[in-house]
């Protein structure tokens, strides 16, 4: 049994990242990236919602009529994501003010009802609650990862403070601007599904059409 | 007046581009970019239901939920009523059911486009460019007019990116890419690609 919570909890990490293998969900993960404190509260307000929504629908699932199941998932998830954004609004305004519409869209983040659907409606409430979280770490350490690099090369700090010496202030740093524009999320998204592959090759992709092998780039030199 | 809708639509398209600068709609814009076929009509069907969910939405926040829109009903005790914290479980409603209900209608009176369609439409629900724009619209405060415009170029845009998108990956998949990149990890040093193209639109000044 602990093994079976451990997989529940740690699986979705990096055996079966929702971002890197399952393309759920990236829509905020780019757009909030380009500082960790947005991203970090990002991370926080998606596993929360996460886990207590697949919580909240498993506790129901034996209650819920099939035809409609979608339109009480979607209310379960919109009224925990309407806390998010009314806390963050009374606790971390300037926060709430860059997280801007991300946090809204949490709603429609498909990691939150991709596994309300393919989880929560199956198992019972703690395996749920666990799944909801390890799928929220999931997706918080590529964020985590991407909001690093980017803010660390884009403004030579990380939560603000100033780690590299930036030019500008006289120190050796030149900022790297790409870093805070949008393409530097999908380039390094690209890469970090690049890296996470090379080390576990068993996720890498099938040829969509099968070259003869002597058309192969590296057979002709 | 047509200049101020015209830029707002272009900018829609271009600068503030759905998929390529806001990162919306990502998850169905790289799973269903493999044929342009399909991209062509999930754009098309993107189109339509934001050109109407983007004003609807407007007209329940104008009329239901900022202060004092119920003031219309006549009754002194509404007249004060904020309702916006309902806001996000509103429109995702309004969507979800101007969904369904575009469903239905094509189905009874276009089956050729609902049988087009009929696969992407249930999808869009949960595409977050359709949520987003709601949201943008939201926070820009635009008007009736201008939601109008704003639903229609942002559609397009996304359209766009999309059907650009699914025509690279039908020449990508003969190329020999590095094992590790295959598919997801290609696709998007592509997107990336793409949207630094995009970039080049934002200094236009219109």
């Amino acid at each position: 049994m602990a093994e079976k919570t451990k997989d529940i909890l740690f699986g979705p990490i990096f055996d079966n990242n929702p971002i890197a293998l399952q393309i759920l969900g990236i829509c905020s993960a780019l757009a909030v990236t380009s500082n960790l404190n947005t991203t970090l509260t990002m991370c926080i307000a998606l596993t929360a919602v996460t886990a207590f929504s697949n919580f909240f629908v498993s506790c129901i699932r034996n209650q819920i009529p099939g035809s409609i199941r979608m339109i009480v998932q979607m209310t379960i998830i919109a009224s925990l994501v309407i806390v998010v954004d009314q806390f963050l609004r009374a606790y971390a305004y300037s926060i709430s003010k860059q997280l801007s519409v991300f946090v809204g869209l949490i709603i429609t983040n498909c990691i939150v009802m991709g596994r309300v659907e393919a989880f929560a409606m199956k198992n019972p409430p703690i395996p749920s609650f666990l799944d909801g979280v390890g799928n929220g770490l999931g997706y918080s350490v590529i964020l985590l990862g991407l909001g690093f690099t980017r803010e660390l090369l884009g403004s030579g700090s990380l939560f603000g403070y100033q780690i590299l010496e930036r030019t500008v202030d006289g120190g050796w740093y030149n900022t790297n601007g790409l870093m805070l524009l949008p393409p530097s999320a999908f380039f390094l998204i690209g890469l970090f599904i690049w890296a996470i592959r090379a080390w576990k090759p068993e996720q890498v992709e099938e040829d969509v059409f099968k070259m003869k092998p002597h058309t192969r780039t590296s057979d002709a030199f | 007046m047509f200049e101020h809708y015209l830029s707002l639509f272009v900018r829609a398209v271009f600068v503030e581009n759905m998929a390529l600068a806001f990162f919306l709609g990502m998850c169905t814009f790289i799973a269903i970019s493999k044929k342009i076929s399909t991209a062509i009509g999930l754009g098309i069907a993107v189109i339509v239901v934001l050109t109407i969910t983007v004003p609807v939405n407007n007209l329940i926040l104008h009329y239901l939920l900022n202060e004092g829109a119920l003031s219309w009903t006549g009754i002194p005790a509404l007249a004060t009523l904020d309702l916006r914290f309902l806001g996000l479980l509103s429109y995702i409603g309004v969507i979800a059911a101007i969904v369904q209900i575009l469903e239905m209608t094509l189905d009874k009176y276009v089956p050729a486009l609902y049988n087009a369609l009929g696969v992407f439409l249930p999808l869009i629900t949960v595409n977050c460019a359709i949520m987003g724009a709601s949201l943008f619209m939201v926070e820009r405060d635009y008007a009736f007019g201008e939601s109008l415009v704003y639903g229609l170029g942002a559609g397009a845009g996304w359209a766009l990116a999309i059907t650009l998108l699914a025509g690279i990956r039908e020449k990508l998949k003969y190329s020999d890419v590095p094992d590790g990149l295959k598919g997801l990890g290609i696709t998007f040093i592509t997107v990336g690609l793409m949207s630094l193209g995009f970039m080049s639109f934002s200094g236009v000044q219109l």
